[in-house]
């Protein structure tokens, strides 16, 4: 396990279950230096990283620029709001531009399912995926797979359940490969409707009882309704959903074990999860984040370590 | 490649002895000072350093362990990934007297970096060095020790190597040096 398979982070998928290794042990180290006193290493401060965001983010956006500036990358930002995207400009085009200013990474973030394995393709820089539309978000299921590790101890043979909108989730896709990898057992938990049909071929559970799943399950990992993403109803109203998939209280304290609780955010309170939950004591939302500052802090220091000078 | 014992286990044991009064000398009781071992060899040599040092004071003295992966100059240069090992510093350096402790000084380049990571954890009053084994002549870097055990002097080609009998079975230290290269 000297270094990582992939030249490129476009999705979990690629990765083997030594890559993902190699990535929490680097992450340790991260997740220590970033509770110095001084949270800046000098590692990358010959490296230049382009922050490509053609889609909203605030979290994932901040998460990877405060992991490139610990790690002392320069870093130049660009989000499609305000571009000349919105002039017409194609993404290899946009790209090249930026590159020609010696730019050593791209975090991309696209509304295109592909579009940075496209990217990866097509530049010499080193590309890490921060979300491409339905498809993956690599980085977030690391972090969630290291925040189940440091909570539960290992992930092999423990037993999570992703509920909500799967459909239009990238993160219950990655989660799934990830989660898989290390060995651990996966469920779906949904309205029929925002199940993808064929998602039983990855070898997961399907469920649409959610006191069911919640008995089944070590850990729960609630999902947002992604209503920006849908064309048409996919249930009758948000009141219902919630009355049937969301988390509150009341039924976490009705199962015979304790869970934890995890949510990539952002949330939307008192729809897929009460508050009461969100904040109690079982949930790691906020152990999540700041895991996902070392998870990215470690993809990036061993991308950075096979560019060629 | 031909090895050479350089001290035994018995001769690692006096001067470690020695090591620690001169250390006494300069620290007192170690009320204001901490020695810090660089990763990942210089821990041993910690470890012997404290339990000596506890049996002549009579109490217990504050030790850490310090990762310089990220520190290194070499990242990108080298093919191998160094996996970082842990660090270990519970306690605060600020205006404390720091003893740095290696098992070999050779480049200096570890020292330079192992500089750079203790001072994000604050400012120490002072920082000194001790090594077990300096390499005179072969400093990258004006970078000295202020205690070492035993000074030798090598070529680039050669290799000096410290066996711990908690690691390696046996205490010793080892010249390896290649056949006539005289």
């Amino acid at each position: 396990m000297n270094n990582l398979s992939v030249d490129h982070l476009t999705g979990i998928r690629d990765l083997t279950h030594e890559d993902i290794q190699l990535i929490f042990k680097m992450a340790d180290s991260f997740k220590e230096v970033i509770n110095r006193p001084i949270k800046k290493v000098p590692s990358l401060r010959d490296i230049t990283i382009a922050n490509l965001f053609f889609e909203n983010s605030t979290r994932t956006r901040l998460s990877f620029e405060l992991a490139e500036k610990r790690l002392s990358a320069d870093i130049i930002n660009f989000s499609a709001s305000g571009s000349s995207v919105k002039k017409g400009e194609t993404l290899i085009d946009t790209v090249n531009n930026i590159l020609s200013m010696k730019v050593d990474m791209v975090v991309m973030r696209h509304p295109n399912p592909g579009a940075a394995q496209f990217l990866s393709q097509r530049i010499s820089a080193k590309v890490i995926n921060a979300g491409d539309g339905t498809h993956e978000h690599p980085t977030q299921a690391l972090l969630d797979a290291y925040s189940i590790r440091e909570s539960l101890g290992d992930v092999a043979g423990k037993k999570v359940v992703i509920v909500g909108d799967i459909l239009h989730s990238r993160v219950a896709l990655s989660n799934i490969y990830c989660l898989q990898k290390l060995g651990a057992e996966v469920m779906v938990c949904g309205p029929t409707t925002l199940i993808p049909k064929y998602i039983g071929d990855l070898g997961i559970r399907i469920s649409h009882n959610l006191k069911e799943a919640l008995n089944w399950c070590d850990v729960a990992n609630m999902l947002r309704i992604q209503l920006e993403r849908q064309e048409i109803k996919y249930f009758p109203s948000l009141r219902e959903y919630s009355m049937l998939f969301g988390l509150n209280k009341q039924l976490l304290d009705s199962l015979d074990k304790r869970i934890l609780i995890m949510h990539p955010g952002p949330i939307n309170r008192g729809v897929e999860i009460t508050s009461e939950v969100a904040d109690s004591d079982q949930s790691i939302i906020l152990n999540q984040v700041e895991n996902g500052v070392a998870i990215r802090m470690a993809i990036i220091y061993l991308l950075a370590s096979k560019i060629e000078r | 490649m031909e090895k050479q014992v350089i001290l035994n286990a018995q001769q690692i044991e006096l001067t470690i002895k020695r090591l620690c009064h001169e250390l006494i000398e300069s620290h007192d009781d170690f009320s204001n000072s901490v020695i810090i071992g660089l990763q990942p060899r210089g821990i041993q040599v910690v470890a012997r350093l404290k339990s000596e040092l506890e049996s002549i004071l009579g109490h217990a003295i504050q030790c850490g362990n310090l990762d310089i992966t990220f520190f290194r100059d070499d990242f990108r240069r080298t093919e191998k990934q160094r996996i970082p090992s842990v660090t270990n510093l519970d306690f605060s350096i600020e205006n404390k007297k720091v003893v740095l402790v290696d098992d070999v000084l050779y480049t200096g380049r570890t020292i330079r970096a192992g500089l750079d990571a203790l001072l994000t954890f604050g400012r120490p009053s002072k920082v000194e060095l001790l090594v077990l084994i300096d390499r005179r002549f072969s400093r990258d870097l004006p970078i000295q020790a202020d205690y070492y055990g035993k000074t030798v002097d090598t070529l680039k080609m050669e290799r000096v190597s410290v066996d711990w009998k908690e690691l390696e079975g046996i205490d010793q230290v080892l010249l390896y040096t290649k056949e006539g290269n005289e």
